[in-house]
């Protein structure tokens, strides 16, 4: 062996390779195991998720008409990190947008403030609800743009220009609505309001993605591990309303012009026939890119066309109040069926008469001629049956007596579980209020005497008097009002705390209101009707013309309730167009034409336009 | 069964074992790398890269089969002839290569195409163990040196002109061959020292000092020189009183300069730490005169040499390198980040190696392969297809195979008994260190993108036969170690 005098020297090197070796394993932990961002660059390297939206529901009426259906429409996204030499002019002609408008929207894409989830790695919606004609172009040409891509969308599209208010509208989803619900990722769309928004999950079905493969050069090379991980979208269900879009349709010609709105419910069912408000509005204007212009013109419009008054606005019931208030006291005892109290028209103290009759007065007349001094002093007898009492305590009881009795009325209080986007739950004044401003004993019967004529603090939405109305048609129950025809609802009855012993008075009374009274010009030949006309002084105007009723008299199939604001007496406005709902609806078309044409033309508030 | 003297009983079983594993996972990993979504080809379908691997593979086997045939003195008598051949092969490639990719470094000839310098590598190795296995071989006698850094230098500067930087850095792994036959260790302590002084000053230039004249590159190089010297004086002269008093002046001088910047004027630490520096060189001398001991001479000339390197290190940088190179090492010192262009390769093998997970993705099922994102997936990042698709088990398991291999050949080449035999061997496992080294720190990020192949991985018939020739040249010549003679 020559020459092998440094044979130690074989461990320096195998050290030097065994350190080198080791530094790389070590490196690889620390690429493969500890660090995470290289996963997730991998992802959004090669991984495109396309989300593949899935057809809203569609919405039908209760005569299985289609109401809400869909169209197709796109979305033009982009990934910026794609976007390589892009004529901005060329792109902005292809598009028929200018080229401001170009340099504004990425300006705000890229403007994490208003766009939190802005990345120039994930697709960025650039513009958003095209129509087919408006993006033929771009389809054509997208080639030449890389980093654009076109997303299939649809966007609502309506069969009538009515019920805008029960659909209600789609709209782009907030930032909170991000944060509660993790299924929506900016620039999603959900339901605003209306039963878009309540029946959100039913319609929306469940978004599916596509992943595809994207090469370095933003090409598609295929489909991710052959579509396996991909989902499939699922369509939304569809959605059957309870409403009539005939009957609706009548409803929003005959408020044309005026201020007001009909709500008329199946009495079995409590299913919502109509639920009309005017002034309304088309609903296609708020779909697509309009949608944001003419939403601010709706809101900045002084008649407030984009309230729902059906559920939302609170009157006072006036005379409607009436058949509800005979029922009370004829359940706790301050009247029965044959009670008759005087009445002196006019000099009526502490109420005036504002009708002639005959004194004294009975119940059955007193309905139908709307007697106040009866009413009045039907509700102190009630109130006052036990005396007052010691610090007014039996006075007091009686009192919440029939405010408890109001409340299983549906007044007061929102409906339970009710299917509806928005409504409110009107007022009966507490003892408490009472109490708090009058002092502890200082309210007598005499001190709230305007309670007894459906006036002072008591206040009811339409849909809580059409919900009264249904309750007589019912003979003392009722089903939460609902706009699901497919609803299980009908599985619970409301039952009042008025004996179904009671009814049959109030409804002839009501009956007479037709037949002999306030509704008399309205009855329709060879039907037998029940009805209660109303009118109701306020701070704003002219009086609100409200009318309550329900028909046939004998299997009532449907309850309605209808108020035209600032228009005058309920025996002129409200009284014709609850009566003209009703042939529509029972008769399934209306025969009298010159009172429709009537009341359809009757301008009573120029500034409401329908839109 | 065999006759004890033939090749099928003393071949190294082990060695070969670990060949054909890594021939094989290469192969297999070649047909995932260029394995195309559009194209699913079979890996037997030569229009395809597998199957052109497949023909290469095969072809290797049979150059190792003849090779195991030929008597093992065939290398020792023809090495000369070997290195000379292949030198003029190199010489004749310069002028008549076309140009690909911006190198001249391939012969064409028909369907094949051949790089020399592949062939260089093995030659070379064959050259030195020739050299160095003469009678009487000494390192430190210069007619025995000179020849030796002749043959190393030679074709590292032939390939340089070919413009194949890379292949041509190879060459200088044969340093451990010589360190393991006598050089002297300093020296590869002063290029590890002068590549760091070269990183420290290159990444730390353009870092000023606050409140201060200077950069902290000059200040750090010059440090790390002081250090280097304390150490030397420290543990190997073991002139401890000597070391502290220079550790003692130098913190007393840096002191007294940062408190005059603070107080009095601004001082330029560049210069401070430069004159400090030089100002050991006559120290170190006076030491030597003083204890009449003459290692400090050299230690003290190189301590001139390392200020000059570091005061024209930038220089040399920008005037040497070209650009796509000065590129490449900015961005490997995070000096640049530029993931779109240079820094892409890099970026996008770390996320491809990083994505894989501890089991990786599974065979086939690697994407940021598939889908291109790293370019030359299959020759010099092959190793990346392996990181993604068969994640850190399948990663480490490739270079535990590679440490395997070294280990081996280095236990080889320890147990031959003539010095042709071990030099080789070394030369061997020194040759396949580098290419392990650099090509897998390039594309964990840790070095240069240097295009080298990894052994028997990549892609190739040029790197995959000269490979397999190295190697096979190596089993024979073990092989001989139980023949009569
Ligand atoms: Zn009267």
């Amino acid at each position: 062996m020559r020459n092998n005098t440094f044979q130690d020297r074989r461990w320096v090197i195998a050290g030097i390779f065994s350190v080198v070796i080791l530094i790389y394993i070590i490196r690889l932990f620390s690429l493969q195991i500890v660090e995470t961002k290289y996963k997730i660059g991998a992802e959004s390297n090669a991984l495109l998720r396309k989300t593949i939206y899935p057809p809203r529901g569609l919405i039908y009426d209760r005569n299985n008409t289609l109401l809400v259906y869909n169209r197709p429409a796109y979305d033009i996204a982009m990934i910026l990190r794609e976007i390589t030499d892009l004529d901005t002019l060329e792109f902005c002609n292809t598009l028929n947008i200018t080229k401001d408008y170009f340099c504004e929207r990425m300006k705000d894409i890229k403007d994490r403030k208003k766009n939190p989830g802005f990345s120039v790695y994930t697709p960025q919606i650039f513009m958003t609800q095209l129509y087919g004609d408006e993006i033929a172009n771009m389809q054509q040409n997208i080639y030449r743009y890389p980093g654009f891509y076109i997303q299939n969308r649809t966007l609502r599209e309506y069969t009538f220009p009515y019920a805008a208010h029960v659909f209600g509208s789609i709209g782009e989803v907030s930032k909170s609505d991000i944060e509660r619900d993790p299924y929506y990722r900016q620039g999603d769309y959900s339901g605003r309001d209306g039963v878009e928004f309540t029946y959100e999950k039913h319609l929306r079905g469940e978004k599916g993605v596509e992943i595809l493969l994207r090469d370095s050069k933003g090409r598609i090379r295929g489909k991710y591990r052959d579509g396996d991980a991909d989902e499939e979208p699922v369509a939304g269900k569809n959605l059957t309303l309870t409403i009539d879009i005939q009957l609706q349709k009548i409803g929003e010609e005959l408020l044309n012009g005026k201020i007001g709105s009909i709500v008329a419910i199946e009495p079995q069912t409590g299913e919502i026939l109509s639920m009309v408000t005017n002034p309304g509005y088309d609903p296609s204007i708020l779909v697509g890119r309009s949608r944001s212009k003419n939403y601010n013109e709706l809101v900045n419009d002084p008649t407030k066309p984009l309230l729902n008054r059906a559920t939302l606005a609170q009157y006072s019931p006036g005379s409607t109040f009436k058949p509800i208030q005979a029922l009370i006291c004829l359940q706790l005892g301050g009247i029965n069926e044959h009670t008759r109290f005087p009445c002196n028209g006019e000099s009526s103290v502490p109420i005036r008469c504002s009708h002639y009759h005959g004194s004294p007065v009975s119940l059955l007349n007193a309905i139908e001629q709307s007697c106040n001094p009866y009413f009045w002093q039907a509700f102190r007898a009630t109130l006052e049956k036990d005396g007052y009492g010691e610090k007014n305590s039996s006075f007091k009881e009686n009192y919440q007596a029939w405010m408890d009795a109001l409340y299983s009325f549906g007044f007061g209080h929102k409906f339970e579980d009710s299917d509806l986007f928005e409504h409110v739950k009107g007022n009966i004044p507490t003892q408490n209020y009472f109490n708090r401003y009058f002092g502890e004993t200082g309210w007598r019967a005499l001190t709230i005497r305007s309670l007894s004529i459906g006036q002072g603090e008591v206040l009811a939405t339409p849909l809580q008097l059409a919900n009264v109305m249904a309750i007589i048609a019912n003979q003392g129950y009722y089903i939460t009002p609902h706009l699901n025809k497919n609803d299980t609802m009908l599985l619970k009855k409301h039952v009042t705390a008025v004996d179904s012993s009671h009814f049959p008075i109030v409804t002839e009374g009501m009956w007479r209101v037709f037949e002999y009274g306030t509704g008399r010009y309205y009855k329709i030949p060879g039907l037998d009707m029940c009805g209660k006309t109303g009118t109701v002084q306020n701070n704003f105007g002219k009086d609100h013309s409200l009318f309550v009723g329900f028909a046939p008299r004998e299997n009532p199939v449907i309850a309605i309730a209808v108020v035209v604001e600032n228009a005058g007496f309920g025996a002129t406005w409200a009284a014709p167009i609850a009566s003209l709902m009703m042939e529509q609806y029972i008769l399934g078309k209306i025969d009298r034409h010159y009172l429709f044409d009537r009341i359809s033309t009757s301008i009573l508030n120029p500034d409401v336009q329908k839109r | 069964m065999f006759k004890r003297d033939s090749v099928t009983y003393s071949i190294d079983w082990l060695v070969l074992l670990l060949y054909f594993t890594l021939v094989i996972m290469g192969w297999f990993n070649i047909y995932g790398a260029s394995y195309d979504l559009d194209h699913e080809g079979s890996m037997f379908n030569f229009d395809f890269r597998a199957g052109k691997q497949f023909i290469w593979i095969i072809t290797a086997f049979v150059i190792g089969g003849v090779i195991l045939l030929l008597d093992y003195r065939f290398f020792n008598y023809f090495a000369y002839y070997i290195y000379a051949l292949t030198i003029l092969l190199l010489i004749i490639t310069i002028f008549i290569a076309p140009e690909i990719k911006g190198s001249r470094s391939w012969l064409v000839m028909g369907p094949i195409s051949i790089q020399p310098a592949e062939l260089a590598k093995v030659s070379t190795a064959l050259v030195l163990a020739k050299w160095m296995s003469r009678y009487n071989f000494k390192m430190k006698s210069p007619r025995d040196f000179i020849p030796l850094i002749f043959f190393i230098l030679l074709p590292f500067g032939l390939i340089v002109l070919q413009r194949e930087i890379g292949s041509a850095l190879v060459f200088s792994t044969f340093l451990l061959v010589l360190y393991r036959e006598g050089m002297r260790g300093e020296i590869l302590l002063m290029l590890s020292l002068f590549i760091v002084l070269f990183i420290l000053v290159l990444k730390y230039s353009a870092s000023p000092i606050a409140n201060a004249e200077g950069t902290w590159g000059m200040v750090l190089a010059m440090g790390i020189v002081l250090i280097s010297q304390f150490v030397y004086t420290y543990f190997f002269t073991r002139h401890k009183k000597e070391a502290w008093i220079l550790a003692g002046s130098v913190t007393a001088l840096s002191l007294i300069f940062i408190v005059l910047n603070k107080w009095f004027f601004t001082v330029n630490f560049d210069y401070v730490a430069i004159a400090i520096t030089a100002a050991t060189t006559p120290y170190w001398l006076v030491v030597e005169l003083i204890k009449r001991y003459k290692k400090y001479l050299f230690p003290a000339f190189m301590t001139l040499v390392a200020i000059g390197f570091c005061f024209t290190s930038d220089q040399i940088f920008n005037r040497v390198l070209e650009p796509h190179q000065q590129i490449r090492i900015k961005i490997l010192l995070n000096m640049e980040e530029d993931l779109m262009g240079a820094g892409y390769n890099v970026n996008q093998s770390k996320i491809a190696i990083g994505s894989g997970g501890f089991w990786g993705k599974g065979f086939l099922n690697g994407t940021q392969t598939k889908l291109k994102y790293v370019p030359e997936q299959d020759t010099d990042f092959i190793f990346c297809t392996i990181g993604e698709e068969h994640g850190f088990v399948g990663s480490v398991f490739v270079l535990i195979l590679y440490w395997l291999l070294l280990m081996r050949i280095l236990a080889i080449a320890e147990r031959q008994k003539e010095a042709f035999h071990r030099i080789y061997a070394y030369g061997v496992a020194s040759l396949l260190f580098f290419h392990v080294m650099i090509n897998v720190g390039m594309v964990l990020g840790v070095m240069p993108v240097i295009g080298i192949p990894l052994p028997f991985l990549s892609y190739g018939g040029s790197s995959l036969w000269s490979f397999t020739i190295l190697l096979f040249i190596l089993l024979r010549l073990d092989a001989s170690r139980l023949e009569r003679r």
